[in-house]
């Protein structure tokens, strides 16, 4: 009988260390039923099936809810309505065809290559600045010092939002990000909360695109705010709204991620950082790697619309299901010695960015992102070591990642 | 052969060819190997060729394949092969010379059918087939003709349609089915591209054929449609598919005409002695082989991902011992980017019965649908909604029910209709053996 508290352990902070093992017994069944009735899939092959299958609905964040407030107008009305347009234009991830394809559209005519190539200047003198900025030091904490800053920034410049106003939207982000996350989704007070965050940042955003239209600039908001004609439809404002709320917190949440878990990788494995500082042309096979290895995003959920057989196992219409993508990153029917982080492993088809219809929008940023943040570190950080291993974790289980990462070095080179 | 053995011989090197050399060598086959070629250029992609080479955003010459893998083989490009002698294992070049051969892979493809009727010698009418095709069209399209006629409205038609609209062509199409692809995808998915053709500003002319071109002074100026209609078009683009040239395999007793050479399960080529040749192969557009898909009467499958497929699996038995032959299994399946759209199918249409949108809708633009036969799937179409396409194709390869998938997102109210194939449809080979229904 297998054990149906697997993915309950995954969840459990305790394992967010080393979900791996966890991840290895999930495999033993490739779709396997939880004692919660939902599905969780970790083998490669069962992803990759899956990732394209159309009964899998993205459409399965539970409804917001405000809070009771004792005002008969804004308890009946007002907030029911409210709940109901918010609910209807959910960000394009929580979003099924043909709305998401539609909104998604929308936003590859703005993020486009030459606008990620143009970041890449950018991105380096950011890198550098940051790094200087812990000259005369003996310790770098990694997240705070250059992990969370640089891709704020870059996402700032990118899409149009004053960077000053990070402090404002830094903890509405971390609160969204819990949307991925099954213990907060389901929690009512968890709900609640994403709710009176997404008001509180829809506000911020309806101002700002108020603003870019009133003066156009030479970034993503801008474009995606412009007026439509018949030729040219534009987004509605409220889908114009929650897109660029989640362009904004997943442009860095899970890059801070991907940057934090290649150093730390790196730092476990000295070898590979020397390999890498002698030769920065590693980096693309590093990134990948690390994507494969320790990937930003754990899981991604879903929600069957129709009953789905897969791999001997009959997933129920209705039923949750969990696409593992960092089990199946680990799946030794898929890679040789999965548990081995080598950067030159010559088939790497990782889900590392997701699969299928939500692959990662934002994934050539995040690569150039993270190549030029991991090459300046270990060719600049003297003598960079970790001083706590395993370091502390953030909560999330899906968006999962160090809290910090605390690295002694001997100068900055 | 002075003390050499003489090897492999591949006949044929453009896409199927290249890649089946390829699967020899990657399969662990160390002998001489020699690829033998009727043009002069090495292998090449043709896809591109009625795509973004006729709208110029890709020079012919970067058509050039990819190598795979380091081939060390022998190249006699510009020399089809004109003759085989089987019993002393030896094929005739065009120059003359003799080129013997152990095994031999047979991947000679197809050519472009060249327009049968009145008018063939003039100048101004041009096929889509080969790089020298493409160069003569696309540099006859840049001196802006001010009206173009397409004959055929084929995947190669509408296709060449829709780059000339691009480029701001005055285009009419002239096909005698109802709708373009309408062989293809019948009338249903057809009349919906045939909206989509009118819109870019088509002239689109169905349930007509051309009977004669005419000119002046040796340049086609005039079609000639029944009842005395006349197009004025300077130039013709004709696309009535594709013939093959095996002649030269018939007169080596092998089971070959202009719809291809037969071959077993295995891909080996048949004789007409009523076995097949235990050396000699055939892939890609050239071989009709047994398809279990369509209870494995014998056809030929004229798309790209055959080619790949079929090289590979016949170079796998050519290196395998005979006790030890796999039969070839393939899902046919094209892709087609004509009017902004990308057009998918996966699976054979051929006899279907039944057609439903199984996402999305015919009016948006972007579907999917499925084709079914007697109450089994058998065909998955995607109008600019490829991603799907992988889990339907699966369904087709599995014989799934009709219609299978249930419960989809963005999947409308499935209702079941005729595709709209005219009568009783011809099988795969008789239909690449003949012209394309009535033309002239």
């Amino acid at each position: 009988m297998p054990d149906e508290t697997l993915f309950a352990q995954v969840l459990d902070p305790r394992n967010r260390a080393n979900p791996y093992p966890l991840y290895a017994r999930l495999r033993a069944t490739p779709v396997s039923r939880q004692a919660d009735g939902s599905y969780v899939v970790s083998t490669h092959a069962a992803l990759r099936s899956l990732i394209f299958d159309p009964r899998l609905s993205s459409e399965d964040l539970p409804p917001s809810r405000r809070p009771r407030t004792g005002n008969p107008l804004k308890d009946w009305i007002l907030n029911p309505i409210r709940n109901r347009v918010v609910n209807a234009h959910r960000p394009l991830i929580f979003r099924d065809p043909p709305d998401h394809d539609t909104l998604r559209g929308f936003v590859m005519k703005e993020f486009t290559i030459a606008r990620v190539r143009d970041s890449h200047a950018k991105v380096a003198a950011l890198v550098d600045a940051l790094i200087d900025k812990c000259r005369g030091r003996d310790t770098v904490c990694l997240v705070d010092d250059l992990s969370y800053p640089l891709p704020v920034a870059v996402i700032c410049e990118l899409l149009g939002v004053p960077e000053a106003d990070e402090a404002q939207f830094h903890a509405w982000a971390i609160r969204l990000a819990t949307a991925l996350e099954p213990d907060a989704r389901h929690d009512e007070a968890g709900r609640r909360e994403i709710t009176a965050t997404f008001d509180a940042i829809s506000g911020y955003m309806r101002r700002l695109i108020r603003a870019k239209r009133r003066h156009p600039a030479d970034d993503m908001l801008s474009g995606l705010a412009a007026r439509g004609d018949r030729k040219n439809p534009a987004m509605g404002d409220i889908d114009l709204i929650s897109t660029a709320i989640l362009l904004l917190v997943a442009g860095h949440e899970t890059t801070v991620n991907l940057i934090t878990n290649g150093m730390l990788t790196l730092l476990r494995h000295p070898e590979e950082l020397e390999k890498l500082k002698a030769d920065p042309e590693r980096a693309p096979r590093v990134i990948e790697e690390t994507l494969r290895y320790e990937p930003p995003v754990h899981f991604r959920t879903r929600k069957a619309l129709g009953a789905i057989e897969i791999a001997g196992t009959t997933i129920p219409a209705g039923s949750t299901v969990v696409l593992l993508f960092a089990a199946g990153n680990r799946d030794p029917a898929r890679f040789a010695h999965p548990d081995r982080f080598d950067p030159d492993r010559p088939d790497n088809q990782h889900f590392g960015f997701g699969g299928g219809l939500h692959y990662c929008v934002g994934a050539p940023l995040a690569r150039i992102e993270a190549e030029i943040a991991l090459v300046a570190l270990c060719r600049r950080l003297v003598a960079p070591r970790l001083l706590d291993d395993p370091p502390p974790y953030r909560p999330g289980a899906s968006l999962r990642g160090p809290e910090n990462l605390a690295i002694a070095i001997a100068g900055i080179a | 052969m002075d003390g050499q053995r003489p090897g492999i011989v591949v006949v044929g090197a453009s896409l199927a060819g290249l890649r089946g050399a390829e699967a020899l060598r990657d399969g662990g086959y160390d002998g001489p190997l020699t690829l033998v070629g009727d043009e002069p250029h090495q292998p090449y992609d043709r896809p591109p060729l009625s795509k973004h080479v006729l709208a110029g955003e890709l020079p012919p010459e970067a058509t050039a394949l990819p190598r795979l893998t380091r081939l060390r083989a022998q190249w006699r490009l510009g020399q089809p092969a004109i003759a085989l002698d089987r019993e002393r294992r030896v094929l005739r070049l065009a120059d003359g010379a003799a080129q013997p051969y152990e095994k031999l892979l047979i991947a000679t493809g197809a050519r472009a059918r060249p327009w049968p009727g009145a008018g063939a010698g003039l100048a101004g009418i041009f096929t889509i087939r080969t790089l020298e095709d493409a160069r003569a069209l696309r540099s006859a399209l840049a001196s802006r003709p001010s009206r173009v006629l397409i004959v055929g409205a084929g995947l190669i038609g509408c296709e060449a349609a829709s780059c000339c609209r691009d480029l701001g062509l005055a285009v009419t199409l002239v096909d005698p089915n109802p709708t373009p692809l309408a062989r293809l995808l019948g009338t249903v998915i057809g009349a919906t591209l045939a909206e989509r053709m009118r819109a870019s500003g088509v002239d689109l002319r169905p349930n007509t054929k051309v009977e004669a071109l005419s000119g002046e002074a040796g340049q086609v100026r005039h079609a000639h449609l029944p009842g005395g209609a006349v197009i004025a078009a300077d130039l013709v683009i004709v696309a009535l598919g594709a013939t093959r040239d095996t002649g030269w395999l018939a007169a080596a007793g092998l089971v070959a005409d202009a719809g291809g050479l037969t071959c077993d399960a295995a891909c080996r080529a048949m004789a007409t002695a009523g076995a097949p040749d235990p050396d000699i192969y055939a892939a890609g557009d050239v071989a009709r082989w047994p398809n279990p898909l369509t209870g494995g009467r014998p056809g030929s499958i004229e798309h790209w991902g055959n080619a790949v497929d079929q090289a590979r699996h016949a170079a796998a038995n050519m290196c395998a011992p005979a006790g030890a032959q796999v039969p070839y299994a393939h899902l046919p399946s094209f892709w087609s980017s004509q009017f902004g759209l990308n057009i998918k199918l996966a699976g054979l249409t051929a006899e279907a019965d039944a057609l439903a949108v199984v996402q999305g809708s015919r009016a948006s633009g972007r579907f999917l649908a499925v084709y079914g036969r007697a109450g089994r799937t058998v065909a998955a179409l995607s109008f600019d909604q490829a991603r799907w396409l992988p889990a339907y194709a699966d369904a087709v390869a599995a014989g799934a029910a009709f219609p299978p998938i249930l419960g989809a997102t963005d999947q409308p109210q499935i209702e079941a209709r005729e595709p709209g194939f005219a009568g009783p449809r011809r099988s795969a080979d008789r239909a690449a053996a003949t012209p394309e229904t009535a033309h002239a």
